[in-house]
């Protein structure tokens, strides 16, 4: 998406009900903005997130791909954002060894309590993707309107 | 293919002053799938929850998106309108076009467009969407709380009294809290323990409350109206039903040296000790630090002077297993720790206090039996100085950033008991905003600068120094005067902030409710939902949710209370039914699922299935829906794919994502 030619990155922000969704609505409610190249789908858990969900994105055009969970040891399912922790160290590093740079990806911990921290958290990371520019390594030509 | 509604809330301007609804409605309406789309003002209101009911009947919904707020406000309202209306409650989605849109952004092309993206995913999900049925699960009608202060105790009393039982659960040997600590109370100045220990007494001849003091929540583990907890019952070292509660061991126990807990660490106590006199139950706990017969093996006194025979050195801690249908937190606060104000000298002087300590020295029960006097000399201090907001409301990371809203109106109470007993002390308070919000707080705070001459000075102390004469140099700034201030006081007393209790994260960790950066619970909604924590069945009572006075902690405990009360009055409850299922054609019974599950709600059966014309017995694995919460862990760990995640299907989340990126 472009508006005067300028670089608007697409941004897949996984949320988890419990926390950082909440965290976003509480950015929303506080009116702490962030770029609306940021849209955020809502899972249950951060562990919901499977790594095809993150690669489907990339392959689909995204710029940028970031998960936010409960602080750990304050999973609303206990243990749940440990292993989203897990899983997303193993696949972002895989990502990175297939070009997709370090900082396309991102686990960010943001309580329902922290919405500057989502706020903030967000305008970093689409400044990074602004930087990076459009991701071109994993995006499916088929798929280009 | 469904045949989908989307219904444009404008949220009065909230959304539409932002978000070009018109144009969304618009947009909408060529996404495949939609045969029907509208915009109006107020869409929870029941013009609107109507509007969706006429286009469910006259359009033959199947599926119906509300774009608005936050699902997490009124995911639940929508749910429920088209359930009124003959729609699956689970064919519903939210496309979150406010707190995610409206409010944060201000350009109207860019948050439309963000808004019809928004729209777009929630229509691309609700098109794979199945109808849902919610199942059933029991309640234990009976409710656990954590907690024996004032807070713990209200609600414990409001439960029981409409007839279900409730446990406390209470660390320290007493029930009664930080508020059994008072002298008196603000703005009416009752004695606090005139008002407490009758309460205290209720609690404990109570039918249907039973008290575990000395004892603390171990394990959590179930979920709302099913709970199951493991309380540790710490060694008294005293046998509870044989004791009498004479007080002749800690009359006669020789180690006398243990700064009291309850007064702050202002006086002593023995080994073996209740904390104060009005202890309930009045049993005595030995301290095994500090008793000689644990420390040294002789001794042995208490043994000996006891009557009754209670005293049982080979007492043992023991695990209760109990079941609990809801849980109240109501764990309560305690004051920062100062080491880090080293400008205020509280750690080299011991004629500055804390207010708490104030309290103590007070109280007729105390360590100076009431009399003001300072704590170095005996002397009776001339010149009292009182520094507010120690710690509240602060910038740098020393102190907390809130305010703790109680401390104005204390200071004001402990100024004017001073200049009321003794006409003759000076009391100067620093203070840099006075805030009295409360029933007759201001006529309070008004009282004690024109009846009782308390000088109140706008200003920050920036030093207290301990001079070679005993007395404290004050030094502060007059901000209304714009001046510097040095005055010789013979007592400072801080107006230290209140924090939750240590351990509140630990519990809060145990029962899966959460908690901000300062260590408050959070709330389900700050607003609407004040006493219920986002964990179905798990409520919040007192200071543990935020800073708060006597009055509006007892108002708080009651609404705790009938919050458990109505859930505890039903008899099923209806359960998520988001939960995992697996594809038993799919699945090779591996065994991973289990393993992640937190709920043990997998477990493997060998099952014939009909695999295109082949019946054949297979292991496979079996969630069982009632144990599942839906967290999605057991869906992203099988190698096969063959576990989804009902209302969060893979197939779901990736058209959301595909729709996203178009």
């Amino acid at each position: 998406m472009s508006i005067n030619n300028e670089f608007r990155p697409k941004i897949v922000a996984f949320c988890c009900n419990w926390c950082s969704y909440a965290g976003a609505d509480l950015a929303g409610s506080s009116r702490l903005a962030y770029p609306a190249d940021v849209k955020i789908i809502r899972v249950p858990c951060s562990c919901r997130v499977n790594p095809m969900f993150i690669l489907r994105a990339f392959e689909k055009g995204a710029d940028g791909v970031i998960l936010c969970g409960c602080h750990p040891g304050d999973c609303h399912y206990s243990t749940g954002n440990y292993y989203a922790r897990r899983r997303m160290t193993l696949l972002f590093s895989m990502l990175d060894y297939m070009g997709v740079e370090n900082g396309r990806t991102r686990v960010e911990w943001v309580s329902a309590a922290e919405g500057v921290k989502f706020s903030t958290t967000m305008n970093e990371f689409v400044e990074k993707i602004r930087s990076l520019g459009e991701n071109v390594r994993l995006g499916d030509l088929r798929c280009k309107n | 293919m469904q045949r989908i509604g989307v219904f444009v809330c404008h949220c009065g301007s909230n959304i539409a002053a932002t978000v070009d609804v018109k144009k969304v409605v618009e947009m909408v309406l060529l996404e495949p799938g939609v045969v029907h789309a509208e915009d109006y003002q107020y869409m929870c209101s029941e013009a609107g929850q109507a509007k969706i009911g006429a286009a469910i009947a006259d359009k033959k919904l199947t599926g119906i998106v509300v774009c608005s707020c936050s699902p997490r406000m009124h995911e639940a309202t929508f749910r429920k309108c088209a359930e009124r209306y003959g729609l699956n409650p689970y064919m519903v989605e939210i496309a979150n076009i406010r707190e995610h849109c409206s409010w944060i952004h201000k350009d109207m092309q860019e948050a439309t467009e963000k808004a019809v993206i928004l729209a777009r995913a929630a229509i691309a999900k609700v098109n794979l969407n199945a109808p849902l049925q919610a199942g059933e699960s029991r309640v234990t009608k009976r409710a656990l709380v954590i907690g024996g202060g004032i807070a713990g105790i209200q609600t414990a009393l409001d439960i029981a009294d409409a007839g279900y039982e409730v446990d406390i659960v209470e660390k320290t040997p007493s029930i009664g809290g930080r508020m059994s600590q008072l002298d008196k109370t603000f703005p009416t100045l009752d004695c606090s323990a005139c008002i407490l220990t009758p309460k205290m007494v209720d609690a404990a001849g109570h039918p249907n409350i039973n008290i575990y003091t000395y004892s603390e929540v171990e394990k959590v583990s179930g979920f709302v109206g099913d709970f199951t907890v493991d309380i540790r019952k710490k060694a008294r070292s005293v046998d509870a039903t044989k004791c009498t509660g004479c007080g002749v061991c800690q009359e006669k126990c020789p180690s006398k040296k243990t700064p009291s807990e309850f007064n702050r660490g202002l006086g002593n106590r023995s080994a073996i000790y209740t904390p104060f006199a009005q202890a309930i139950p009045n049993v005595p706990v030995i301290d095994r630090e500090a008793c000689l017969k644990f420390k040294t093996g002789k001794c042995g006194v208490c043994e000996k002077v006891c009557q009754a025979g209670a005293i049982d050195y080979a007492q043992q801690d023991e695990i209760i297993t109990e079941k609990y249908g809801a849980i109240v937190v109501a764990t309560g606060f305690d004051t920062i720790k100062l080491d880090q104000y080293d400008e205020y000298a509280y750690n080299q002087s011991k004629d500055v206090i804390t207010s708490l300590e104030l309290e103590r020295i007070m109280n007729a029960a105390g360590p100076t039996k009431g009399h003001l006097e300072r704590l170095s000399d005996g002397k009776a201090p001339k010149e009292i100085v009182f520094v507010q907001c120690v710690g509240s409301r602060c910038s740098d990371d020393r102190g907390k950033p809130y305010c703790s809203k109680i401390c104005c109106m204390y200071t004001a109470k402990h100024a004017m008991l001073i200049r009321d007993k003794y006409p003759d002390v000076n009391v100067t308070v620093f203070y840099i905003d006075v805030r009295t919000p409360g029933k007759n707080f201001d006529e309070f705070y008004r009282r004690a600068v024109e009846e009782y001459g308390v000088n109140y000075i706008k200003g920050q102390v920036g030093k207290v120094a301990p001079q070679p004469d005993g007395s404290l140099l004050v030094q502060a700034s007059d901000l209304l005067d714009n001046k510097q201030i040095k005055m010789k006081a013979d007592m400072v007393v801080l107006a230290t902030a209140i924090e939750p209790n240590q351990g509140v994260r630990n519990i809060a960790t145990m029962l899966t409710a959460s908690i901000d950066t300062n260590n408050f619970l959070t709330e389900a909604h700050p607003k609407l939902r004040p006493v219920e924590s986002p964990t179905a069945g798990v409520f919040l009572s007192g200071v543990c949710q935020g800073p708060k006075d006597i009055p509006e902690t007892v108002a708080q405990a009651g609404a705790a209370a009938v919050k458990v009360i109505g859930l505890l009055a039903k008899d099923k409850l209806t359960t998520n039914p988001c939960t995992a299922k697996p594809d038993e054609l799919l699945c090779n019974g591996c065994g991973n699922c289990a393993k992640v599950c937190p709920y043990g709600a997998i477990t493997y059966e060998v099952r014939q299935v009909n695999d295109h014309g082949i019946r054949e017995d297979r292991r496979l694995a079996n969630v069982n829906s009632a144990l599942c919460q839906g967290c999605g862990a057991c869906t992203v760990t099988c190698p096969s794919g063959a576990m989804d995640l009902q209302g969060f299907s893979n197939r779901q989340l990736i058209a959301e994502v595909d729709a996203i990126c178009r």
